[in-house]
């Protein structure tokens, strides 16, 4: 029983290679959407899980742990959003982005500000023209229970006001109920009415519950346009996980290779010490390797990562646990 | 030290949710030793406080159930080890609760021990004793497994207050259960004692819930309480036959008592509040 | 698209430094002694072999090499020990014991974690997180046993069989000592145990565990050698049952010379075992799985999934991702906590796997060998892939137990499963689908012992392990692992 010989690897086939000239296929009708993201792989719950539980053990020491540890204060959005907030909320949120550690120059700034529409204006205020882009939650986040076209108005003002960067929410009860026709051209519109801003599409992992879905999902929203994924809006129980992680990192790697397109993921919702952070880094580095390695692909969707961030880079650097109040608690 | 110093005296409280509350209702009863002298005022649970603790038991128990079985074996060796380092505390507990003589309750208190490791060993071969694969007519995998009933009410032995605790107790927590115990009437202390060795036994909060108090007040709202799954009469020898029948309400599954001298290798109690699932699969190309 | 203009994201950018387990933690003595009678002894002819650290070759102690004479005088305690405390010790007394050895191996973990990897070469984090736990573990699982043995499925009160003579493998030293005495002390059984001649010095640790769990003298008896004195407990008289894991031309030699005598025998012999790779597989953890299928441990593990049997449609895809996963992995000091790839265990080891690629290569098989650097000190081979085997290839047929994995092609599942069943061995085998039926049905036709449904090389003390046809005979773990150590 003679088979045809297997394609022999090259050199070039160690990473995670994909065609310099992007294309992503037009998706024309529900039904071809449908047929994409069904011939997707699936995924098992249990190898996924033990993948990442796996590379959680990955040891990170010394200067790879500096260099970890900076790199992740640079893709951290610093996010707020809260009820309560206000714009002296917002501006002193704005100043810990500029300059995590007033002490430390090399301290690098974060990578954006994340707050709801209303503040964008305020927030740009304070930010000018800095590096610290500004991202705004919209689309009626965080549930997304809102008429298209009070979505659309929503992203369009937080663009109008300063906003680099939208964060919406798909509709996860039309994922879950099977139209995936409407959120995909709900994805399109959105990303039509952001202009220049870049576009973060929030699958809200916890609620889509299987990582089948999870996968699907991706998909979904980058042949909807997405620049980024994200994985949670922070305000339901269960927000990212490794494995999620995983496999959203699994989705933007094979998307690559085949279209062309790289999109970024942004982990949100629970990470808090630096442990998680450096866990994240791991799989992307392992994952999807060194084009994602940068907060022009990666980011934390964060408040408290940060000072913990700057702890424990105080502590290499100081040889001892240093206290939380060395730093703002903004 | 003098001989004059004062007693630090200790306060018996229920075990609710991995907490020690005292009654809701605030009330307490005294328990005399056999000797007919005063051992302590013990919580005097009330309805509110069963209400309670099965609403713990029930959030529990798919916790429980769903640790591996080797962490469940795990949790329930440690508690023999904290048993094992109060020993003596625990004789004295039941020497005077039953009273036997010094040496009686020592010999009590290791053969409990020793039973809390036979129920340890027991969580990670449950399925292989009870459950397993059966040969269908067809192209199908069909396996069994034993599945806990869920929330387990037990009443436990009057007389043994240790022994018979230990073996009511854990059966249907090594199966999977989360347990609701009601302790001896008139002894109650060397369960609640275990009930506290239970707090530093890793074992999660609300899996075993002990009460104290009058057992003819109590054991009604156990029979009747519809989010009961299993109800043990072993200590409601005299009431077992309406609250066999008030169990019927919601169909609990019913262990009647046998009463003292029972084979201690017998398999009853665990097979008592065990259920069987089956599972069908296709087998084809 | 453009084929021609690729860009690639290099994986494994962030490089990481160094985060090396203490080899201090050890506290090895420079030479060890026979355990016999509960006591170290010398060697009667005062004879002593050297371990090495395979990864630098570096001395670690020197132990006692056993004679005839000493393999005797463990029997011998053995029979003492059986006749005077053991048999007649209750099944609660041996729970008891065992569970105490249990939180022994818990307690000491890190210590027999790290001289694992020393003495053996393998990854720390193996050794940390499999190895070890899962010795505990099989204590804890048949602790529990001893005092049920009445309701194991053997009929009312099971005897055990007397002394038990147990040779174990150099691959999971400890976890090998673990699977072969915890069910048979569990069972009523006292043992001598025969560790591999390279990796003595974890079941030395074990006999120091004994002793602080005070184990009744002559309960276990541990002499350590060169083959020699595997063949003196074989041939011992007076031993009632031979337990060996090892490879199937030494389990045949045991199979004869005990095959006139009244002794039991329960063989773990070798295995070519085939992962099964269907088109509707999940597939990164399909590669996952095939990674850990073959390069666990080196690839020294009998079970291995060292062929891999991909459906045509999806094989390129597969070869693909598979060696770019291949290359991702980082080999070298096994005591680094980020090794995924630690060193071969001896000389001897590596000659036979070079011996074996090079007819590989020869013999017309595509090589694809990981780019990755070793060390210049110790025993290295780099993971390996061939594609294009066909099944006449010699590295199709025989165990290499190495990192080296051979790919072939099927069409239809029956074609699948007349592929992995055309050897002589049945240890192992994966299948991979998304399809519970086709699994199933795979399943059911192969003729192997264990079978991995989308996964491979799980082991957990309650699943029974062995093989079939010339994998040997016999079960470990599970309810099914107490028969091999009672009269029944």
């Amino acid at each position: 029983m003679s088979t045809a010989p297997l394609r022999l690897v090259t050199e070039q086939d160690h990473g995670v290679r994909f065609p310099e000239i992007s294309r992503v296929p037009a998706v024309e009708s529900e039904t071809q959407l449908r047929g994409l993201l069904a011939s997707l792989s699936g995924v098992d719950a249990v190898g996924a899980e033990a993948r990442a539980a796996k590379l959680a053990t990955r040891s990170i020491k010394k200067s790879t742990k500096l260099a970890a540890i900076d790199l992740a204060i640079s893709m951290v959005d610093l996010t707020t959003l809260e009820g309560a907030d206000t714009p002296g909320r917002v501006g002193s949120l704005c100043a810990k982005a500029l300059r995590p550690d007033p002490r430390d120059a090399s301290v690098p700034a974060v990578a954006a500000v994340c707050v709801y529409p209303d503040l964008v204006a305020h927030a740009r205020s304070v930010l000018g023209g800095a590096s610290v882009a500004i991202a705004a939650v919209a689309t009626a986040f965080p549930s997304g229970r809102a008429s298209l076209n009070v979505k659309l108005l929503d992203v369009r003002e937080a663009v109008a006001a300063g906003a680099d960067e939208i964060d919406m929410v798909i509709d996860r009860g039309a994922f879950l109920s099977g139209r995936l026709g409407q959120v995909f051209d709900e994805i399109v519109a959105v990303k039509e009415s952001c202009g220049r801003a870049h576009l973060k599409v929030i699958l809200e992992t916890g609620e889509l519950v299987t990582y089948d879905n999870v996968r699907r999902a991706s998909w979904l929203a980058m042949l909807g346009g997405a620049d980024f994924i994200k994985t949670s809006t922070g305000k339901v129980p269960v927000a990212a996980t490794t494995p999620v992680a995983l496999v959203m990192l699994e989705a933007v790697r094979d998307f690559a290779e085949s279209t062309g397109h790289l999109v970024g993921v942004k982990v949100a919702g629970g990470i808090r010490t630096s442990k998680d952070a450096i866990r994240y880094l791991v799989l992307v580095n392992e994952t999807v390797g060194s084009s994602w390695l940068t907060p022009d692909r990666f980011r934390f969707g964060a408040s408290s990562l940060l000072n913990d961030l700057l702890m424990q880079r105080l502590k290499q650097h100081r040889g001892a646990y240093v206290r939380p109040d060395e730093f703002s608690g903004d | 030290m003098s001989d004059d110093r004062l007693d630090v005296r200790k306060t018996y409280k229920l075990l609710i949710n991995g907490a020690f509350p005292r009654s809701e209702s605030g009330r307490s009863y005294e328990v005399t030793a056999s000797s007919g002298d005063f051992l302590a005022n013990v919580a005097q649970g009330s309805r509110k406080d069963v209400r309670d603790a099965v609403v713990a038991a029930r959030a529990a128990q798919a916790k429980w159930w769903g640790a591996t079985a080797y962490n469940r074996g795990q949790v329930i060796y440690r508690l023999a080890e904290m048993a094992e380092s109060r020993r003596a505390e625990l004789a004295d507990h039941v020497a005077s609760a039953e009273g036997v003589t010094r040496g009686v309750a020592e010999a009590t208190v290791a053969r409990s021990i020793d039973r809390i490791v036979w129920y340890a060993g027991w969580t990670d071969k449950i399925a292989q004793v009870f459950g397993g694969a059966n040969p269908v007519a067809g192209p199908f995998f069909n396996f069994s497994l034993p599945v806990p009933s869920g929330v387990v009410a037990v009443v436990a032995p009057q007389d043994s207050s240790l022994e018979g605790f230990v073996d009511a107790v854990l059966a249907p927590v090594a199966v999977g259960n989360a347990v609701v115990a009601l302790a001896s009437e008139r002894r109650p202390t060397p369960a609640v004692l275990l009930g506290e060795m239970t707090a530093t036994s890793d074992f999660p909060a609300g899996v075993l819930n002990i009460l104290t108090g009058l057992t003819g007040e109590l054991t009604p709202t156990l029979a009747s309480h519809e989010d009961i799954d299993g109800l043990d009469l072993e200590g409601a020898a005299s009431q077992a036959d309406e609250l066999a029948a008030s169990a019927a309400g919601s169909i609990k599954r019913v262990l009647r008592p046998r009463g003292p001298g029972s084979d201690p290798t017998s398999l009853r109690r665990l097979r008592a509040f065990v259920e069987t699932s089956t599972v069908w699969h296709t087998i084809g190309q | 698209m453009t084929e021609h203009h690729l860009a690639n994201s290099h994986l494994g950018s962030l490089e990481y430094d160094p985060a090396p387990e203490s080899a201090a933690i050890a506290h090895l003595q420079s030479s060890y002694g026979l355990f016999v009678d509960g006591v170290f002894t010398d060697a009667s002819q005062h004879e002593q072999f050297v371990t090495l650290n395979p990864a630098t070759e570096a001395t670690l102690a020197t132990v006692a090499q056993a004679s005839v004479a000493d393999v005797d005088r463990a029997v011998a305690a053995a029979r003492r020990a059986y006749d005077t405390v053991w048999s007649t010790t209750t099944g609660a007394q041996r729970s008891k014991y065992l569970f105490r050895i249990a939180r022994l191996i818990q307690e000491r973990a890190r210590e027999l974690a790290v001289v694992e990897t020393l003495d053996n070469g393998k990854p720390i984090r193996e050794s940390r997180d499999i190895d070890i736990p899962l010795a505990a573990a099989h204590f804890f699982y048949y602790a529990g046993w001893a005092d049920k043995l009445d309701h194991a499925g053997f009929g009312a009160s099971p005897q055990p069989l007397g002394v038990a003579g147990q040779i174990i493998p150099w691959n999971f030293p400890l976890l090998m000592a673990a699977w072969k005495l915890a069910p048979a002390l569990a069972a009523g059984n006292t043992c001598v145990l025969k560790p591999a001649e390279t990796t003595p010095l974890t079941a030395l640790i074990l006999a120091e565990i004994f002793q602080q769990a005070e184990l009744p003298p002559g309960v276990v008896n541990i002499v350590t050698g060169d083959g020699s004195v595997g063949a003196a407990l074989v041939d011992h008289p007076d031993v009632d049952k031979i337990a060996f894991t090892g490879s199937t031309d030494v389990g045949r030699l045991i199979q004869q010379r005990v095959a006139s005598s009244r002794k039991r025998l329960t063989l773990e012999l070798g295995g070519k075992g085939a992962n099964i790779v269907f088109e509707d597989a999940p597939i990164d953890e399909m590669i996952e799985g095939i990674i850990d299928g073959i390069f666990f441990n080196q690839g020294h593990v009998c079970c291995a999934g060292s062929r891999l049997l991909v459906q045509e449609s999806v094989a390129d895809e597969v070869l693909r991702r598979l060696i770019r996963r291949v290359e991702q992995l980082r080999v070298g000091d096994p005591m680094d906590k980020n090794t995924d790839v630690g060193a071969i265990n001896s000389a001897a080891q590596l000659a036979r796997i070079e011996e074996l690629t090079s007819i590989g290569e020869s013999e017309g098989a595509t090589r694809y060998t990981s780019s990755c650097a070793l060390p210049d000190k110790g025993y290295w081979f780099a993971p390996t892939v061939f594609a294009d085997v066909s099944q006449s290839h010699r590295i199709a047929r025989e165990e290499i137990f190495g990192p080296v994995l051979s790919v072939l092609t099927f069409r239809t599942p029956e074609e699948a499963v007349a592929k992995a069943n055309n050897t002589k061995y049945g240890l192992a085998c994966g299948v991979w689908s998304e399809k519970g039926s086709r699994a199933l049905w795979v399943a059911e036709r192969l003729r192997a012992g264990v079978i991995w449904a989308n996964t491979y090389n799980r082991f957990d003390p309650t699943s029974p392990f062995g093989g079939v046809r010339e994998s040997g005979f016999g079960r470990e773990g599970g309810r099914h692992g107490l028969e091999a150590y009672l009269d029944v």
